[in-house]
């Protein structure tokens, strides 16, 4: 199991796009995952008001989820992302991170359930919500 | 009768105008993705680039930016739409210069992605439809695809609100 978390850890590390959006894996083991990413004035979606694209979010929540996933104990190893539903709540506000927390709530032979919420600096008022599905590797 | 105008005139309004609403994302530029225009349909295309990918063992295209890719297209196209027969009758002039404000963009209320096969190490193209545009509300259908038309690696459909006119 340790192995296990440790090598998602590693996968989750090396992905090149998260990488480049400074992606930071915070906490991860047994189907939950929680994932950091600075703002980033490449990611700005509306050049008004500087608010980061819900592109940006996708690719944070779509990764958090991901990691939830492959970290859960009846997943054998690595995971696709087969459905991912994106709520937004409110416009990120400008100048501030966002966090990720990613839960894998259900599990079977070859589907993987996921939803995840994601904050700025007011940890009270989410910034977007998902939901997802996720396929499923066997146990080694 | 009044003479049609020049085709040159056409094509550099309108392509002044699509340029002026991509050119000032900088998460369009960040992700390289481009749009092509024949008449009043945009394809979206997404060249390949190794920061864009998220399974690096295969390799493939990082899900998110499938699921931004859409989303982008789907904006744009639905922005485009909307703001056509301003474009058309001159009502919005695009300054070069960039000194007018740019139309606002329509805002996201949720997206939904369908990964139907993983996102290939090359270039990726995207259609959008709107399927209904309201006053307020709209919602947008996208496909995905890379080598072929019929083969589809991704579809979306998401809900916007749309910009109120200033």
């Amino acid at each position: 199991m340790a192995d296990q978390i440790e090598l998602a850890r590693k996968f989750i590390e090396a992905i090149p796009h998260s990488r480049d959006l400074g992606m930071e894996l915070r906490a991860m083991g047994d189907g939950e995952a929680t994932i950091a990413m600075p703002y980033d004035a490449r990611l700005v979606g509306d050049p008004e008001t500087g608010v980061i694209s819900g592109g940006a979010v996708s690719a944070l929540m779509d990764t958090c989820c991901g990691a939830a996933v492959m970290c859960h104990p009846k997943n054998g190893g690595g995971t696709a992302t087969l459905d991912l539903r994106i709520d937004y709540m409110r416009a990120a506000t400008p100048g501030q991170g966002l966090t990720t927390t990613a839960t894998c709530y259900h599990v079977t032979r070859s589907v993987a359930f996921v939803r995840a919420t994601a904050w700025d600096e007011d940890a009270d008022n989410p910034v977007a919500t998902a939901t997802g599905a996720f396929t499923v590797e066997g146990v080694r | 009768m009044k003479r049609p105008e020049p085709v040159q005139v056409v094509k550099q309004r309108r392509d002044a105008a699509l340029q002026a609403l991509v050119g000032g994302v900088p998460y369009i530029q960040y992700l390289g993705l481009r749009f092509d225009r024949r008449g009043d349909e945009l394809t979206g295309i997404l060249p390949f680039d190794e920061k864009l990918i998220g399974n690096p063992l295969l390799p493939a295209l990082h899900g998110g930016v499938t699921a931004a890719f859409l989303e982008q297209t789907a904006i744009i196209t639905l922005s485009w739409a909307y703001l056509w027969e301003d474009i058309e009758s001159g009502a919005l002039d695009f300054d070069p210069a960039g000194a007018a404000p740019l139309p606002r963009l329509p805002k996201t209320v949720d997206f939904s992605v369908d990964y139907l096969r993983s996102g290939l190490p090359r270039d990726a193209y995207a259609r959008a439809r709107v399927n209904r545009a309201g006053r307020r509300y709209a919602s947008v259908h996208v496909e995905a695809w890379q080598d072929n038309r019929g083969k589809l690696f991704a579809q979306g459909t998401g809900h916007f609100v749309m910009p109120q006119r200033r």
